[in-house]
C-alpha cells in the first residue's frame, strides 16, 4: 500500500519506566529453575512500572517526546490515536486525555481521537491510520501511539517478558520528515494464539502455537509482500524490526527472511527492557532511528496475536540529524534504572489485595 | 464501606492546571501564581490571565508522608515538596520516580502527569502534575 502523497516520520519518541526486574528474580518467586524455564527466551530484564504509571502516564511521555522531535505546534496535528491492549479504561479513550494533556488540536481540540486494540500491533495499526489520514490530505500531521504496561499471569510464562514502555511518532508530509514511509503491507488471519477475554485481568495463551502458525507466518508473510511490492530484497535495509515478544523470535523469524544479526540488533530492545506489548516493535524503530543516517532504509514488521503484522519500507532523511538529540534516546531509557524484587514489582504492579476500603489506590 | 470517590465536575474544571501546570499571570502587577486566583495576591488587581508555567524548578522544602490520608495507602511513603519553578512561581507537588532517601532541598525536578488517586476498581482515575528528578 502506498499513500497517494508521500509521507513520513516527522518526529519520534520514546519512554520506558525506570523500574526493572530481572528474570532471575522473577523465576525464584516462584520456585523456577531460571537456566530451564526463562534462559532460553533471551530476556535478562524487563521494565516495570512506577506504582502511578499506566498506558496514558507512558503514552504521554513518549507523545511529548516526539511532538518535540518534530517540532510542530500541537494545535497542526489532527489525529491522535493510542494503539494499546492496557487501556486505563475500558470505555473511555486514552486519546482524549492525552489531547487534553498536550492540547493536540489546539485550544478547541478540533482533532480525531481513538484508541486502537489489536494485541501487540495496536500501536503500528494507529501509524496505519494516520499514514492514510496524511497520505489522503485530510490532515497534515497525526500522532501515533503504542503504549501498554503489559499484562502477564503470576507465574506465568508470560511474566518473564510482559513489561511496560511506549513509543510515539507524529506522521506527516515527507517535506518535513525524518524518514519517509515509503510502502506498508498488512496481513491478517484469524488465529487463535493469545487473547483477554472481557473483564479478564490476565491474557491466555496458546503456548507452543504462538510460534509458527501466529508470529512467524504473520511477519513472514508481511515482510515478503512488502518486499516484493517494493522490489527489495533482505540486503537492501540497512536496519530490520521485527515485534520483539522475547528476545530469540526476532533473531530467528531474521534468518528465515535472510536478514543478518547485524541488521536485527540495532533495534532488539526486548532483552533490555522486556516486551512492551503495543510499543514492542515501535520502540525498536525509535531505537533504530536514534541512530540511523540520511539515506539508510529500514524495514519493520509489527505482529499483533489474534492475529496480523503492518510492516514498512521506511527511507531516512538529511533531517534526522536536526532533531536526533533533542530529547532522551531509547538507549539513555534502557540505561536509566533501579532494580526492585518481586515484593515491589507485586505491589508497582497492584497484585497485592488491599483490604476493601483501604488504599483504593 | 468508604470508598474514595473523585468529584468528577471539580478535576474536570481543573484539568489544565493538573495536566499543563496552567496557573494565572497578574496583568497589572505582573505576578505569577498557583493556582491561578481570581484576586493577584500580590497587588489585589481581578486582572489575572492563565498562563502555562515552566515546567522544571527545584525543590525548596518538603516533607515524607509516612501515615497517609485513605486512598494514598498504596504510594506510602511518599514526598510532598515545594517546587519553585524557573519563572520564580512557587507550586505545591508530590515527588514520584525518587526515594525518600534520594530527596535533597535544591534538587532540579521536572513536571511529569501520574496517576494521584484511583477511585477504587470502577470509579475514574484522578491524574495530575507530580515532579520527578532531573537527570
Amino acid at each position: 500500500m502506498r499513500p497517494n502523497r508521500s509521507v513520513g516520520i516527522v518526529g519520534w519518541g520514546a519512554y520506558v519506566p525506570k523500574y526493572r526486574i530481572t528474570s532471575k528474580e522473577l523465576a525464584r518467586a516462584w520456585g523456577k529453575d531460571w537456566k530451564k524455564y526463562a534462559a532460553r527466551i533471551l530476556v535478562e530484564e524487563k521494565s516495570v512500572p512506577g506504582i502511578d504509571e499506566d498506558t496514558f502516564t507512558i503514552a504521554y511521555e513518549a507523545a511529548k517526546n516526539a511532538i518535540r522531535r518534530a517540532r510542530v505546534d500541537p494545535s497542526e496535528i489532527k489525529a491522535v490515536f493510542v494503539g494499546t491492549e492496557s487501556k486505563p479504561y475500558a470505555v473511555k479513550p486514552t486519546a482524549t486525555m492525552l489531547a487534553e494533556a498536550l492540547m493536540i488540536g489546539g485550544e478547541e481540540r478540533l482533532t480525531l481521537g481513538a484508541d486502537f486494540e489489536f494485541a501487540c500491533k495496536a500501536g503500528s495499526e494507529a501509524m496505519q491510520a494516520v499514514i492514510g489520514l496524511v497520505g489522503s490530505r485530510m490532515i497534515d500531521y497525526g500522532l501515533a501511539v503504542g503504549a501498554d504496561t503489559a499484562q502477564g499471569a503470576p507465574g506465568d510464562a508470560l511474566e518473564y517478558t510482559a513489561s511496560a514502555g511506549g513509543a510515539a511518532f507524529v506522521i506527516g508530509t515527507e517535506d518535513k520528515s525524518v524518514a519517509r514511509i515509503v510502502g506498508t503491507c498488512s496481513y491478517v488471519t484469524d488465529t487463535p494464539d493469545f487473547w483477554r477475554r472481557q473483564l479478564a485481568k490476565y491474557p491466555s495463551h496458546t503456548s507452543g502455537f504462538t510460534g509458527k502458525p501466529a508470529y512467524f507466518t504473520h511477519i513472514i508473510n508481511a515482510s515478503k509482500k512488502l518486499m516484493e511490492e517494493m522490489g527489495t530484497s533482505p540486503k537492501d535495509y540497512d536496519y530490520v524490526v521485527f515485534h520483539q515478544p522475547n528476545g530469540k523470535f526476532p533473531l530467528k523469524v531474521a534468518k528465515m527472511l535472510g536478514f543478518t544479526e547485524e541488521q536485527v540488533k540495532p533495534g532488539l530492545i526486548t532483552p533490555f527492557i522486556g516486551n512492551t506489548y503495543s510499543a514492542s516493535s515501535m520502540i525498536g524503530l525509535a531505537a533504530v532511528l536514534d541512530i540511523a543516517k540520511p539515506g539508510e532504509t529500514i524495514l519493520v514488521t509489527s505482529f499483533g496475536s489474534g492475529a496480523g503484522s503492518d510492516s514498512f519500507h521506511i527511507e531516512v532523511s538529511d533531517r534526522i540529524e536536526e532533531v536526533r538529540n533533542c530529547v532522551p534516546r531509547v538507549i539513555d531509557f534502557i540505561k536509566k534504572k533501579v532494580y526492585v524484587d518481586y515484593a515491589i514489582y507485586s505491589r508497582n504492579r497492584r497484585m497485592i489485595i488491599m483490604p476493601a476500603g483501604i488504599g483504593d489506590y | 464501606m468508604w470508598a474514595y470517590r473523585l468529584n468528577i465536575p471539580s478535576h474536570w474544571r481543573l484539568l489544565s492546571e493538573r495536566y499543563r501546570l496552567a496557573g494565572g499571570y497578574c496583568e497589572n502587577c505582573g505576578h505569577k501564581m498557583f493556582p491561578k486566583q481570581k484576586i493577584c495576591p500580590k497587588c489585589g488587581s481581578e486582572k489575572i490571565k492563565p498562563v502555562e508555567l515552566p515546567r522544571r524548578g527545584k525543590v525548596i522544602t518538603y516533607t515524607i508522608v509516612q501515615t497517609p490520608p485513605r486512598g494514598f495507602e498504596y504510594y506510602t511513603p511518599y514526598i510532598l515538596a515545594i517546587i519553585e519553578l524557573e519563572d520564580g512561581t512557587r507550586v505545591f507537588g508530590q515527588l514520584t520516580d525518587i526515594e525518600p532517601s534520594e530527596i535533597q532541598e535544591g534538587m532540579e525536578v521536572e513536571m511529569t502527569i501520574r496517576k494521584v488517586r484511583v477511585s477504587g476498581e470502577s470509579g475514574a482515575i484522578a491524574y495530575a502534575y507530580k515532579f520527578r528528578p532531573l537527570e
